[in-house]
């Protein structure tokens, strides 16, 4: 970095220069896992444009094509490149719309854990005193709780309180709940403790003198200064929120197989596990873990480069 | 000492208060309870007649401080499914649940800190890259899809165990072990590892960071200094000053196991706490339900109470700071 | 390193010990485990499959289905009821004698308000004792066929009942759990040895059974083990862990098959899988069109035209089904080739005949089905889905469990459901009385001809065979051409067996432990 120290600077060297990108070149693992995400992403957003067959219009689905084994297997169609499932949907479109699935519920969930998780670690922070300790006992005692156990009892209440007719259509609201609100206290922890070291500064307790209104002052100063931890924790989440979802759908308590997640499609697939329709369900669990597993690579390395202490 | 347990404690009743508070509005919104009970043509007046043999129509405050009452002794009525005491049908499926943790937490910490100690003090050895590589992939597999890939290799493909349930039980007054017989282990072995990968790997890592944390600090640095053994500084001084946390990591792993073992429980048929209360939430069955919720409540609120109060005498900085 | 050693040493010691059984063990599975031990309390598949091995009948089927002498030797029909010969020299499993009095206290029991099985003994009016061993079953008018109606209405010693205060079947307002839900005392072949509810139930020979001795069967303990998912009841076939499967998916019948020591028997059953469509009520509640589509018989041939039953007969049911074009099998008294004849497949006539009725475009529906009670039940929805898409009908599918499910048909709360129908009694009846007579509990779908009420009431009390015969038949080409429900087609059953066992297969999917032969 010296290197460049007298030189005009463009924009484009000094994002290259910032440690973090400097990190993220250098470190393989993590250029691999953020092209895979990234890739992921872009795929299941774009599910509609990339996939063959939409999946979720049954005029698309005939059932002769039902059980038909991947392209390049005996058997298997052209137009069907990794086979179809016990309905003669295509694997391939009904992975990519059921990742969209996976995808949207987790980022959703992680998105209501976070905007909770920050509120309440910003108002705890900054305002202290018996709100602090009221909100930090809460997040504490829910955090001995392991999160998925927590989701898979939010869950069933949220589905129990619901009547039958309504179950199906509100299943996927209802998992984002009850993932998001078991998320929450790792971000109010964190957030809070960059409010307590923000607020102490002296431009804060300038604005203070200056008599900006507290609401502005979290908003406008200390929000912006929380966000490298939150980022860090939003990525992990999304991983864990991915597998939660996964899991309450295999349980059969997720999201239903009219639309099917990625979970959703693994519990279906493993009825015909012993019957030879092995695509069924080793395609969406590959799908599954490849995701997670480049998220968490994602995570993993960031936690690492926005924490030099680790590295 | 007295002054921070009474706190504790205080926070473990507040807990269970709020969470019979949510258990007790499940039986009276989820649905009619009344519907619940009755055939399809019972007339209306032997509805009214079983509102008020319910109580039903008392003040909701007198309704909670009944069900308060009933919990206190443990109990929650009858399963609107099987019609017998719920809490009869805890307890008789709690040792199920309990030896599953049991076994998985014995292989989640021996492993795990095995692996754990050896990847920290052989950081850049090709076998700690390889085993640290694995352990993320291991966090990344949904507990199901290893459950199902086991049943799949070692039931259905090699045959060499059984692929559900819990066969090989001996009883002891109402405990039912399969610890005792070789058909018992068999059956437990698949659930157990399967439980236990995801712990594993969080123990693992755990450790390893702790590991190398110490091995940073300055002490170690003098003990090189001295000239000591690796050998002596790895095992006497540094795995001893690892090991302290080791108690937050059980307290940890059993509560993830407890989890955890509703998934297991359900890939494996393992008739335990877990796959009941999945099969309850299938049926609606409102009193299983409510009991699981406060019995887990009150699992989690004890194993943290306990290692709250072990971390205070083990750890004096904790003592200090309150 | 040495630590993966030893597990690897221990693990293979523990697979080698495999265990040594000298007596016929007859480990079998299937999804659901009973509810409850009392005979009368639950009318319910896996309920009144244990009870039938514990508790016995006046009169049972064997495995063709003909009715058979159980606790009765013999019996004749009177103008006011049925006279019934007991088998003397029973014994109830706590040694009491079964006589008379306890098929008095029986009836009494199951006719009771907390009974699941009052439907079914409510043609029985009284029981008259003649002596200890001979008892009259009084009926209101003539009934051709009681003895039909008999066969899961079991007996309970009144003694016992009384002694352990289970008079009564349990209550639904009980808050105590009574005696009879956990414990048994039958005169059936097997003795309640132990029951863990959801987990394993295991049932010991019964040495002193009147029948000892007149029977194949040599099962010496019956191990029954539900397991609710479907692949891993398969798994636990597979891997020898079972000797009997009840329920295998059909999917997996084939490595079933294809694997060393098991085997597969298929038989056709007596139930048939259809939609109802309800045309009774004038604005459906489900639909965005005006009023009701289901009204116009255009309508309803259209979607009997729009189902392609042979592509469900071969990809969702792996060919295990007969399509048909009436709700009744084959072997009840009432199906005839002419009538099974399926509507056949027609998606362009289905399309024109809806725009006839003047919905050119089609029209919303909602489907309700159960997702746990029959053969791939949720999947043949939802390939009907798909199939009615095409001719313009827009179908959103609500799967449920069946617990769920029913009460929705009973309450007519559903415009457009999935129901299977067996017939326990082999006769026509059994299915005018529930499904297509006017006032029918299970008629759902507002279904009135008059004609076929008429003969409903009449062959309940018509004796002579050819003349009911022919009304019967009547009937059918009415419903036939009305078009009330879109008949799918019947079940096909199939057992996954053991190797080395030979479980007689029976078209109502009981077991039969007494027919069972370990070689």
């Amino acid at each position: 970095m010296s290197l460049q120290e007298n030189r005009p600077t463009t924009r484009w060297q000094r994002v290259r220069d910032n440690d973090i990108v400097w990190s993220f070149i250098h470190s393989p693992g993590a250029v691999f896992a953020a092209a895979i995400t990234l890739f992921a992403i872009l795929a299941c957003v774009f599910a509609p444009l990339i996939a063959p067959f939409d999946p979720f219009d049954p005029a698309q689905i005939s059932l002769w094509d039902g059980k038909l084994p991947p392209a390049w297997i005996e058997g298997g169609q052209p137009q069907y490149l990794l086979g179809t499932d016990n309905q003669g949907r295509d694997m391939l479109s009904t992975i990519l719309y059921g990742g969209r699935l996976s995808i949207m519920v987790g980022a959703a969930a992680v998105c209501l854990g976070m905007v909770l998780g920050v509120t309440l670690g910003v108002i705890s922070g900054y305002v202290g005193g018996v709100t602090d300790a009221i909100i930090m006992r809460i997040a504490d005692v829910q955090l001995t709780i392991p999160g998925i156990l927590l989701a898979i009892l939010i869950n069933g209440i949220g589905r129990a309180f619901l009547p039958l007719e309504l179950r199906q259509e509100f299943a996927v609201y209802v998992v984002i709940l009850a993932i998001g609100l078991t998320d929450w206290p790792q971000f109010a922890r964190v957030t809070r403790g960059a409010t307590l070291v923000e607020a102490n500064k002296e431009y804060v307790q300038a604005a203070r003198i200056i008599g900006l209104p507290g609401w502005l002052i979290m908003l406008r100063h200390i929000l912006p200064n929380t966000l490298r931890p939150v980022l860090v924790i939003a990525t992990i989440g999304l991983a864990l929120a991915i597998i939660a979802e996964a899991t309450l759908s295999f349980l059969g308590q997720g999201i239903p197989p009219t639309t099917p997640s990625l979970g959703t499609l693994i519990r279906v697939g493993n009825d015909y596990l012993f019957s030879g329709l092995w695509w069924i369900t080793l395609f969406p669990a590959i799908a599954l873990v490849v995701l997670v597993f480049a998220v968490n690579l994602l995570g993993d390395w960031m936690r690492d480069a926005l924490n030099p202490k680790l590295r | 000492m007295i002054f921070f347990v009474l706190k504790r404690l205080a926070q473990s009743v507040l807990v269970m208060a709020i969470v019979s508070a949510v258990s007790f509005s499940l039986f009276n919104f989820v649905g009619d309870p009344v519907n619940n009970m009755v055939g399809q043509d019972a007339t209306r007046e032997q509805r009214i007649e079983i509102r008020q043999q319910l109580g039903l129509d008392d003040p909701i405050l007198t309704q909670y401080a009944r069900f308060l009452g009933n919990a206190l002794q443990g109990d929650f009525g009858l399963s609107y499914r099987i019609k017998r005491p719920v809490d009869e049908l805890i307890l008789e499926r709690l040792p199920a649940t309990l030896e599953l943790v049991f076994v998985s937490a014995i292989i989640a910490l021996v492993v795990g800190i095995t692996l754990g100690i050896y990847t920290g003090i052989r950081r850049s050895a090709w076998t700690s890259r390889i085993i640290l590589s694995v352990s993320l992939v291991g966090v990344s597999l949904p507990t199901f899809i290893i459950g199902i890939a086991l049943i799949y290799v070692f039931a259905v493909h090699l045959r060499w165990l059984p692929s559900s349930g819990r066969s090989g039980t001996m009883e002891f007054g109402w405990w039912k072990t399969s610890l005792l017989t070789i058909d018992g282990w068999r059956a437990i072995i698949l659930p157990a590892i399967t439980l236990s990968l995801f712990q594993l790997t969080l123990i693992l890592r755990l450790v390893r960071a702790e590991m190398l944390e110490v091995m940073q600090t300055d002490f170690i640095k003098f003990a090189r200094a001295r000239g000591l053994s690796e050998r002596a500084i790895n095992f006497r001084h540094a795995l001893r000053n690892t090991l302290v946390p080791v108690i937050t990591i059980i307290g940890l792993n059993i509560g993830g196991l407890i989890a955890f073992s509703v998934i297991t429980e359900t890939v494996f048929q393992w008739p335990g706490t877990g796959l009941m209360f999945i099969q309850a939430v299938d049926f609606v069955d409102v009193p299983i339900m409510a009991a699981y919720l406060v019995f887990v409540a009150l699992l989690f609120v004890l194993i943290n109470l306990v290692v709250d109060i072990l971390y205070f005498v083990v750890d004096p900085r904790i003592r200090l700071g309150n | 390193m040495h630590y993966g050693k030893m597990l690897a040493v221990s693990a293979t010691a523990l697979i080698l010990a495999s265990p040594a059984l000298a007596e016929n063990v007859f480990r079998w599975t299937s999804q659901g485990d009973a509810l409850t031990m009392d005979p009368h309390s639950q009318n319910e598949g896996p309920t009144n499959a244990m009870n039938g091995q514990i508790y016995e009948a006046l009169v049972t089927r064997d495995a063709a289905l003909t009715l058979q002498p159980e606790l009765a030797e013999s019996w004749e029909a009177g103008a006011d009821g049925w006279t019934f010969k007991l088998r003397q020299g029973v014994k109830f499993h706590d040694g009491a004698d079964f006589t008379a009095e306890d098929v008095v206290f029986s009836f009494e029991r199951a006719k009771h308000e907390a009974s699941d099985f009052k439907e079914q003994a409510k043609s029985v009016a009284s029981v008259e004792v003649i002596d200890d061993y001979t008892v009259k079953l009084l009926t209101d008018g003539a009934n051709p066929i009681l003895p039909n109606q008999l066969t899961s209405i079991y007996m309970i010693d009144k003694g016992w009942a009384e002694a352990n205060n289970v008079v009564a079947p349990q209550d639904f307002k009980a808050k105590e759990e009574t005696y009879a839900v956990r414990n048994a005392n039958g005169t059936g072949p097997f003795v309640l040895e132990s029951r863990a509810p959801d987990e394993m139930t295991v049932l010991m020979r019964n040495g002193d059974w009147w029948g000892e001795g007149m029977f194949p069967g040599n099962i010496d303990k019956i191990e029954y083990r539900p397991i609710t998912n479907a692949a891993t009841r398969v798994a636990a076939l597979l891997s020898g862990e079972v000797d009997f499967v009840l329920d295998p998916p059909l999917q997996d019948l084939k490595r079933i098959e294809g694997s060393d020591g098991l085997h597969v028997t298929t038989v056709a059953q007596i139930r048939s899988i259809f939609f109802g469509m309800d045309q009774g009520i004038d604005k459906l509640r489900t639909s965005d069109a005006e009023g009701n589509p289901f009204k116009d018989p255009k309508v309803r041939e259209a979607m009997n035209l729009a189902i392609d039953k042979a592509a469900i007969q071969r990809v969702v049911m792996e060919g295990l089904s007969f399509p048909t074009g009436m709700i009744t099998p084959p072997g009840v008294l009432g199906n005839t080739p002419g009538n099974d004849e399926s509507y056949g497949f027609d998606a362009a006539k289905a399309k024109a005949l809806l725009a006839e009725a003047g919905y050119p475009d089609g029209f919303s529906v909602q489907l309700d089905c159960p997702n746990n009670r029959y053969n791939n039940d949720e999947k043949i929805c939802q390939a009907a889905v798909a199939m009615l898409a095409k001719i313009g009908v827009r179908v959103s599918l609500d799967a449920i469990p069946k617990a769920q499910h029913f009460p929705k048909i009973q309450k007519r709360e559903t415009d457009f459901y999935m129901l299977g129908w067996g017939v326990p009694t082999l006769d026509s009846h059994y299915v005018f009385s529930y499904l297509l007579e006017s006032s029918g509990s299970w008629n759902a779908t507002g279904y009135k001809n008059d004609r076929v009420d008429e003969i409903t009431a009449a062959i309940t009390t018509e004796i002579d065979i050819d003349k009911r015969t022919m009304m019967i038949d009547e009937a059918w080409s009415l419903v036939k051409a009305d078009m009330p429900y879109v008949p799918i087609h019947h079940q096909v059953l199939a057992w996954g067996i053991a190797d080395g066992w030979d479980v007689p297969i029976a078209a109502d999917d009981a077991v039969r432990p007494r027919f069972v032969v370990k070689q």
